[in-house]
């Protein structure tokens, strides 16, 4: 049996235990499609008002509702990372886990890959599914509600649409990656509060800089951590509008800035250290 | 063959001892009992054994160094750490998927039939089993694992004596022969020395006693001494003396079972008597095991 037949189920034993990755993505899209509804009835008025921001105006609910769907996914990765190496001590399994013949490589690894890669996967496929399932519906209730149909069919063109979705989705994993793996680090080492003990230095070294210093550069650092990926991924200007052509990514830009690589060495160092210290930690 | 070999073990926590040079050694085919007060360095050694934590010294488990080696060791090492490890939120099923997936030595349809005379329910969470439910579930996991050494440590804490009699039961009936090892520490020294093959005791971080079981029977001697006969049994060098019921009980090493016989009522001792006299006297607190 290889290593990553242990990754495998790993990963399966992960997405059994934490039922939230699955379901508040769910309830958002629920939630998304409520609203869509109430506006797909409300469009026919809105056209007739205004002719003009028609398409733009049909566009917000599909990518609107994907941004929420995907946002969901990252908190729920947040507090994911946050327990993910810290619950099993706690309750003591750790003791069962480590009776496995699974390296501790191999349960980091399992961790790191459900905030990177797994749950933004699943929350990709819901966004999908429930644009789709608006794609599908919009178009039906505008109708029935006396309204221009053609306008919230034509208002989502799925396939670059998605291609767009997965890219972000992709750069955004590569740019939160050492946040990341920093909760799933303090989650391996501290013995209780691991988010207080993520966020907490940030907090005192802020506090020092303004006070010793001044000046709020760890803050622009912090902010520029977490909406860079749009910067650095996207062509110069192209967030100002909806972004509809592939021609408006820019992964050449993104994989050419030096952020991004300092930021995932960062994230491979906190990796590394979270597998020697669920190895060399006394097993609690 | 020897399925442990350690030779001068140490092992510190801080200015705390563990383990102060421990020499132990495990045969294949045999049920080892290793016993302790709390803090002795059971849970140390066993760690160890385990390759959960490193240690100074020479450590051999199963042709191993545990540390260096402890993923691939954990195919051919089960352990039971605790009673409770099993995480709650699992249910039945998935701990059956999970272990199947990951174990290459894992008969599933065994651990089932084991569950299946159990009257755990396959589809619940592990979290809503009682106490015993869980460490029967433990066991039939453990059980259905073809491994060479189990490691049970403290298996049947909190259990009720029912359940801690048909855990030893099945353990013997259905898991083991000459090509497996057990070690066990437990508090209930009595309820498991008739299974027991070897017995090691351990104090302060030392081995202060490793024998076979058939040994301590033939070498060590309990004498109820009749009256009148103290001073004369005293002058054959006991090494431990209790009162019990009115009466003195002196404990022999290597001592004439026919002299002693003349001086009162002799037996062997049972595990629990021997610990207390080769423990009892240098501990500060008093309880066995």
């Amino acid at each position: 049996m290889s290593a990553w037949n242990a990754l495998w189920w790993s990963i399966r034993r992960e997405w059994w235990e934490n039922r939230a990755i699955q379901v508040a993505p769910l309830v958002v899209a629920a939630l998304a499609l409520v609203g869509f509804a109430y506006f797909s009835v409300r469009f026919g008025h809105f056209v007739a008002g205004h002719p003009g921001k028609a398409l733009n105006v049909a566009a917000m609910p599909f990518s609107g509702a994907a941004s929420m769907i995907l946002l969901t996914g990252w908190i729920v990765g947040i507090f994911y990372a946050a327990d993910a190496l810290y619950g099993d001590r706690r309750d003591r399994s750790i003791l069962f886990w480590k009776s496995m013949p699974v390296s501790d490589l191999v349960t980091v690894a399992s961790k790191a890959a459900m905030p990177l890669v797994v749950i933004p996967l699943f929350a990709c496929a819901v966004a999908l599914v429930t644009q789709l399932a608006m794609k599908l519906l919009g178009p039906a209730i505008a109708a029935a509600a006396g309204g221009d149909a053609s306008l919230l069919w034509n208002a989502w063109p799925m396939v670059s649409q998605t291609l767009v979705m997965l890219y972000g989705t992709a750069i955004h994993a590569l740019w939160f990656a050492p946040i990341f793996a920093w909760l799933l680090l303090v989650s391996a080492w501290t013995r209780r509060a691991v988010l207080l003990w993520a966020f907490l230095p940030f907090f005192g070294l802020f506090a020092l800089e303004k006070l010793a210093l001044g000046t709020t550069w760890l803050l622009s650092a912090i902010q520029y951590r977490l909406v860079g990926a749009m910067t650095e991924g996207f062509a110069r200007g192209a967030l100002k509008e909806p972004i509809t052509h592939l021609s408006q990514l820019d992964p050449a830009r993104f994989f050419a800035s030096p952020n991004l690589w300092l930021g995932l060495a960062f994230a491979v160092l906190c990796l590394a250290l979270a597998v020697r210290l669920r190895r060399y930690g006394e097993p609690i | 063959m020897a399925i442990i070999e350690a030779r001068g073990l140490r092992k510190a926590f801080g200015p705390t001892i563990a383990l102060a040079g421990v020499d132990f050694r495990v045969d294949e085919g045999r049920i080892h009992g290793l016993i302790g007060l709390n803090g002795a360095g059971k849970t140390t050694l066993l760690n160890a054994v385990l390759g959960l934590t490193p240690c100074e010294g020479r450590l051999a488990v199963v042709g191993r160094d545990p540390w260096e080696r402890r993923d691939d060791l954990m195919r051919d090492v089960c352990f039971v750490a605790d009673v409770a490890v099993l995480p709650r939120w699992m249910r039945v099923r998935n701990a059956l998927d999970y272990v199947a997936g990951v174990h290459p030595r894992f008969d599933r349809a065994k651990a089932e039939r084991f569950i299946a005379r159990t009257d755990i329910p396959i589809g619940k969470r592990i979290g809503k089993l009682s106490k015993g439910m869980v460490a029967q579930l433990h066991l039939a996991l453990v059980m259905a694992i073809d491994a060479k050494l189990l490691v049970l440590d403290e298996p049947t804490l909190g259990l009720d004596i029912l359940f801690r009699k048909q855990f030893y039961d099945s353990l013997l009936n259905d898991y083991f022969d000459e090509r497996r090892t057990i070690v066990v520490t437990t508090h209930q020294v009595e309820e498991i020395q008739h299974i027991l093959t070897d017995v090691t005791f351990i104090h302060k971080g030392r081995i202060v006693y490793s024998s076979p079981m058939e040994a301590i029977e033939s070498r060590h001697a309990e004498l109820s001494v009749r009256a009148g006969n103290l001073e004369a049994a005293r002058a054959l060098g006991p090494i431990h003396e209790r009162q019990a019921l009115g009466r003195t009980i002196l404990l022999f090493h290597d001592a004439d079972r026919e002299r002693l016989a003349a001086l009162g009522e002799v037996r062997s001792p049972g595990l629990a008597d021997l610990f207390l006299a080769l423990i009892g006297d240098r501990a500060s607190t008093g309880a066995a095991a």
